[in-house]
């Protein structure tokens, strides 16, 4: 179900209620109701197929008729009426299949023939079991059959995509999956072909359906004929596990519903939650859950011995990790990554000061900037979802400003809410970027050509335009840290011109780690470390002696310090060198720093070079919360109930702790989140934003300016295992402006290198109208990470030359 | 007679002349002089002139032409459109293509005359593909009607302009229905669109626009030309003027007969040399194969909107297909549903999979293998489909089984234990076949 977003909705619709009486229930609706509509809130439910609530209404399947014996006017409408079409009048009579023979028989009528081509395969298929053609043909259908004729047949099925089959027999031709290809994600790649009972979903030939969002045309497909390629026949619906949960993969904060069975998640679906996600969600979200499920699941603790990782006891793995940690005093740093829950970074939090004693803690296992922690510190540290902005604002919003950020690919349900606002309010979108992006075209973007490293002053000459008020939102990506002076400039403008900012992180954990404190100046909280009151607060909730106060080392100054020996141990959460500035120095740190404490879930790069691995539990087997870019908590559940829950972040930290002797003060998620509310946020001021300190300008040799970010779909991690997926992905490609190209000497099409410091990346050259001069783009991590491989950040200068160089 | 004069030729008045279709012959015989004084009116005028006339759609509803343009608004900030349905391809129905055949520039007047009185600058002619040399003929008339200063800028000093375009489809029976033809002429598949918004308001683009049928628009010269009074003093009362009646089947000379609204069938027998010699009329159908068929007892109605209307059938597009006592009826009706099931566009479950149903159904009825109460099963069918589809084009699939099986529920019947050739062997109502059984029982299988 949809919400209407407004704030002001509530008392806007008391002013233009209506009347009707449905099945001799007189009840009131918002002018614009559509009778099926206004029955489901008297609690008729009429029986339908191609309505949905969020697409656009086409009256196609015929399924909801009900007769209309007075349309309002006095006089009644001759024919039974499909009531997904009909506007609600003033004095309308509706009449049901409850209390109209007529409408009764239409309705089963239908449903028989809806069923006279359809295959009886419901015992092979996998919708059956929650399939609303099954369901409705068994409440509202004629029992029996009497079609005796021959059936329509198709070989079965076909690919649509990687990811989606479909059975074109079971098809009831509803138009689901086509509006919302054209509707909702704007990704029109299939379409109904051909005409009559031969009336198909098709693709275009060179085509297929490659679309961020095309799994949720499997969701809303009322009949078994698009089903999924990763689940097709893995399992009955009656045998499933439902819970519904929160997505890890970004921080749109989209709700899950995931499917388990035999302690394996089958299958994830898009919940329900009007106010993030509506009843959408990407396919990320939707398929990737089987990245552990490869050869390389940690399942007992690891130790080093005369240098090769060997598999321990828990107690012998925690004396030593105890150990190692003793050494190194509090020359020591923590790094947890953005992918915990908000309970599990607040345990690092913690443990790293008062166990450890150190403000060495970074959650930002990525490219980063002093400014953009100064900005987290003072901008986004310790609000609340009551004063950050929200989805309702995007839509409600008369322009949204894009700054260093590509929501299709990097919050892909801020995109679809962006998207729904420019279809249904024509909502303006202004992007600050090289050049339009596939996701900046479906919200009709207006393009500010922007050269990576250049966001503070266009944003600047959009203040200039008047193009900033208090009508507009600013929405600036985590690239934007890289940008020197952007996150300043766009703070200030905010204030100066009432305009909402919020900044939107990649990762499901971010948010809740900047909120637990996961920075080297901010304590839980939004707190400010080096303020004493603040740290006052954090020790009485602790029950701890004095805490550091001297600010920590960033992620970057961490791995510095670490490949120099300044730092004695380092204690890594899941995270990846690759995602780095600089994945060699990363590596070299992992390599030179005395001792290694990682805590995965897999065998990865980093378990790899460390002194001790502790396994911890796969988000679907401990419960926690993700906070998203909103500040709005998600409730993450346990899926999957193994008779011995395995051991997680928190409980692993929490026995370190202990054998310390110390106590981080709770052993499981439950508890932590208590403390964190009861600690609550701060209430002093977080200071002011004093900003652009001097950033080194973009650095590197070459003509060309690099411009990259993540593809929603690409080489991560969280999306190993499935293959289907995989291959919807994007292909690799790099982009720039004809007249670059040209200027080159280059054609599109060809093979060229991106040449860094470090390396160069191979691809092919796209071409791209309108994209800023003597700018390269290409994907951050698609193949080979561009940091790895060229040692280069978006804004840094690089060589773009012909072949493999 | 009823005071009707039995031929009223106006819009079939040059069809025999040489080269009728070019612009020369056109104008010798007075055309374009009713644009000529059309420039000179204000478009109300012509509006008014329209509506006074009484002229109702041809195209088979029977919806007043001048209400239809005068529902256009007037406030939109997008232009209007003018389109003219000339997606002519209901079974039996045959009296756009000869009249865009033989005097393309009455129609092209009647566009530009209609283009000024809605204010319309762009006008759409849309022609069902399979007809490539209405289509050329109408092509070349509109080139002629350029260069004579009749379509373009200024036309003819009046300060007006406009823009005429020939659009071939692509051969869709659904692309008659005016919102589909909107889709297929935006380039779309052809499929009717959910109302409201209504054309008028948000039609082609988006924007206003009136879509009449050809012979609507080629009766407005006649209107202007004439005035109003000239029109309003054919026909019967609430259905005036001249109108073209196909007459087609088992007559002697089947052709087309203009003569007012009113006219019975027996006078148009009468005017095609009668019957077939030694046959008598068994049914017919009075619009084309949508409307429901009628039988002899039906010979002396007036065929006009409130006549047809009277007796449960439809005045439709005067395409009256006549059948006599040789013809199978139960053959006839599948030949119908045959092609409702192929021109089904699929958008809505009823006409889709109901078409697709009711064809196995009559093909036992043919077959003689159709089972005691597939009768009563069968319009029980019709009642779920009847009424519940998202346009009228199944309506017109089961208007002619309700109505065969109205009129001769006992050749259904028979059809339990006898093969519908055995009871009217196929090649008596045949006029000019030699063909087998054996091969028509393959044709059969054409649009399977």
């Amino acid at each position: 179900m949809s919400v209407d977003t407004s704030k002001d909705a509530q008392v806007a619709e008391r002013e233009d209620l209506i009347t009707v009486t449905i099945d001799g229930i007189e009840v009131s609706v918002p002018k614009g109701t559509l009778a099926i509509r206004a029955a489901e809130t008297v609690g008729i439910d009429i029986p339908r197929f191609c309505d949905h609530p969020l697409l656009d209404p086409v009256g196609a399947c015929r399924q909801c008729m009900v007769e209309i014996p007075d349309a309002g006017n006095g006089r009644g409408m001759p024919k039974p009426q499909a009531s997904c079409t009909i506007e609600c009048a003033p004095g309308m009579v509706i009449q049901t299949h409850h209390t109209s023979e007529k409408a009764k028989k239409a309705q089963e009528g239908m449903l028989e023939m809806l069923l006279i081509n359809h295959p009886l395969d419901c015992p092979i298929c996998d919708k059956g079991g929650e399939c609303p053609l099954q369901n409705q043909a068994m409440t509202h259908g004629p029992g029996e059959s009497r079609f005796g004729g021959v059936k329509r047949t198709y070989p079965k099925p076909i690919n649509i995509s990687a990811v989606v089959l479909l059975d074109r027999e079971r098809c009831v031709l509803c138009a689901r999956c086509t509006r919302f290809s054209e509707q909702i994600s704007g990704d029109p790649f299939i379409a109904l072909v051909e005409r009559g009972a031969l009336q198909q979903v098709g693709t275009y030939e060179q085509d297929p359906y490659d679309s961020y969002f095309s799994g949720n045309v499997i969701q809303i497909c009322p009949v078994g004929a698009l089903t999924s390629v990763a689940y097709r026949f893995q399992a009955r619906p009656f045998d499933l596990v439902s819970v519904t949960t929160t997505c890890e993969h970004c921080a749109s904060g989209c709700e899950l519903r995931s499917d388990q069975r035999h302690f394996q998640v089958k299958r994830r679906l898009a919940g329900n939650k009007p106010e993030v996600n509506e009843e959408w969600n990407c396919d990320k979200g939707r398929f990737a859950f089987v990245s552990a499920r490869g050869e390389d699941r940690l399942t007992r603790p690891l130790v080093r011995r005369n240098g090769v990782l060997e598999p321990a006891s828990w107690p012998e793995a925690i004396d030593v990790a105890v150990e190692g940690l003793r050494r190194a005093g509090d020359r020591v740093g923590v790094l947890p990554g953005g992918r915990l829950t908000l309970e599990a970074a607040y345990a690092y939090s913690r443990f790293t000061r008062q166990v450890l004693g150190t403000n060495n803690i970074d959650f930002r296992s990525r490219p980063l900037s002093a400014e953009e922690g100064e900005f987290l510190a003072t901008r986004v540290a310790g609000r609340s979802l009551e004063d950050s902005v929200q989805y309702a604002d995007l839509e409600n919003a008369k322009r949204v400003v894009l700054v260093d950020f590509e929501p299709e690919d990097e919050s892909p349900i801020v995109f679809l809410r962006l998207r729904k606002a420019h279809r249904k309010r024509k909502l303006e979108v202004i992007t600050l970027a090289p050049y339009l992006s596939r996701g900046s075209l479906k919200v009709n973007a207006r393009l500010v050509p922007t050269v990576p490293g250049t966001s503070a002053q266009v944003l600047g000459s959009l203040h200039h335009e008047g193009l900033l008020d208090s009508e507009t939102v600013i929405l600036v990506g985590e690239r934007a840290g890289l940008s020197a002076g952007t996150l300043t400039t766009a703070a200030s403008l905010a204030d100066q011109t009432g305009a909402k900012l919020a900044w939107i992180p990649r990762r499901a954990g971010d948010m809740g780690a900047v909120e637990a404190g996961c920075l080297p100046t901010v304590l839980p909280g939004g707190r400010p470390v080096q303020d004493a009151s603040a740290r006052v607060d954090v020790q009485s909730v602790w029950n701890a002696g004095s805490l550091p106060a001297a600010v920590g080392l960033d992620a970057e100054a961490m791995v510095e310090a670490a490949g120099h020996g300044e730092l004695q141990a380092l204690v890594l959460g899941g995270l990846e060198a690759k995602d780095f500035r600089d994945p060699q120095a990363v590596r070299r740190a992992m390599d030179k720093v005395g001792f290694l404490v990682v805590l995965e879930t897999r065998l990865s790069e980093s378990a790899q070079h460390a002194d001790v691995v502790f396994p911890v539990g796969l988000i679907e087997e401990h419960a926690g919360t993700f906070v998203n870019w909103e500040h709005r908590r998600g409730r993450v559940n346990t899926v999957v109930r193994h008779a011995v829950p395995p051991m997680t972040d928190i409980r692993v930290l929490a026995a370190l702790a202990d054998a310390m002797e110390s106590a981080l003060g709770f052993r499981g998620s439950a508890a932590a989140l208590a403390e964190i509310d009861e600690l609550g946020r701060w209430e002093g001021n977080p200071g002011p934003l004093l900003g652009a300190r001097e950033q080194q300008p973009g650095v590197g040799e070459g003509d060309l300016v690099l411009s990259t970010w993540r593809g929603l779909l690409d080489s991560s991690a969280g999306m190993d295992n499935e293959f289907a997926l995989q291959a919807t992905a994007p292909r690799p490609v790099a982009r720039v402006s004809p007249a670059t190209a040209q200027q080159l000497g280059l054609q599109a099409g060809a093979e060229v290198s991106v040449v860094g410091p470090r390396g160069q990346l191979v691809l092919p050259l796209e071409t791209v109208e309108g994209m800023c001069d003597a700018v390269v783009w290409v994907p951050q991590n698609s193949g080979a990470s561009v940091g790895g491989a060229l040692g280069a950040v978006g804004g840094d200068r690089v060589r773009l030359v012909g072949g493999a160089a | 007679m009823n005071g009707i004069d039995t031929l009223t030729p106006v819009l079939t008045a040059n069809w025999g002349e040489d080269h009728a279709w070019k612009l020369e012959n056109y104008e010798r015989r007075g055309g374009y002089q009713a644009l000529r004084k059309a420039v000179g009116m204000a478009p109300d005028d012509i509006v008014a002139e329209v509506k006074a006339s009484n002229l109702r759609g041809r195209g088979g509803a029977g919806f007043p032409t001048g209400m239809k343009w005068s529902f256009l608004p007037k406030d939109n900030p997008n232009p209007t459109y003018l389109v003219v349905n000339a997606d002519e391809s209901e079974p039996g129905t045959c009296k756009d293509m000869p009249l865009m055949m033989a005097s393309p520039h009455t129609l092209v007047e009647g566009v530009i005359i209609s283009a000024m009185a809605t204010r319309a600058v762009y006008a759409f002619i849309y022609v069902r593909g399979e007809v490539l040399h209405v289509i050329r003929r109408l092509q070349q008339a509109v080139r002629e009607a350029y260069a004579a200063g009749y379509i373009g800028k200024d036309i003819l000093g009046s300060g007006r302009d406009l823009e005429v375009v020939v659009h071939p489809g692509a051969g869709a029976y659904i692309c008659g229905e005016e919102t589909a033809l909107l889709d297929s002429l935006e380039g779309r598949r052809g499929q009717p669109r959910l109302r409201p918004p209504f054309p008028a308001v948000a039609g082609l683009y988006a924007s206003p626009t009136v879509i009449n049928n050809v012979e609507s628009i080629a009766s407005v010269p006649g209107i202007i030309g004439n005035g109003q009074a000239w029109f309003n003093a054919m026909g019967t009362e609430k259905s005036k003027g001249h109108g073209i009646f196909s007459l087609s089947g088992h007559v002697k000379t089947p052709g087309q007969f203009e003569a007012p609204l009113g006219i019975t069938l027996r006078q148009l027998i009468d005017l095609g040399g009668g019957m077939r010699e030694g046959h008598e009329l068994k049914f017919f159908t009075p619009g084309g194969s949508s409307t429901p068929i009628l039988t002899a007892e039906h010979l002396d109605l007036p065929l006009d909107f409130e006549g047809m209307a009277g007796v449960g059938s439809m005045l439709g597009t005067r395409a009256l297909q006549v059948f006599d006592d040789t013809t199978s009826v139960v053959r006839t009706t599948l030949r119908w549903v045959e092609f409702y099931k192929h021109e089904s566009c699929g958008k809505c479950t009823p006409c889709r999979e109901g078409s697709w149903w009711l064809v196995q159904l009559l093909r036992k009825f043919e077959a003689g293998t159709a089972s005691e109460g597939d009768v009563d099963k069968m319009l029980d069918l019709c009642d779920n489909i009847g009424g519940k589809s998202f346009c009228a084009l199944a309506d017109g699939a089961v208007a002619c089984v309700t109505s065969a099986v109205k009129h001769f529920r006992e050749e259904f019947e028979a059809g339990y234990k006898t093969p519908a050739w055995e009871l009217f062997p196929y090649e008596k109502s045949a006029l000019f076949s030699t063909e087998s059984q054996a091969s028509a029982a393959q044709k059969e299988g054409a649009h399977a």
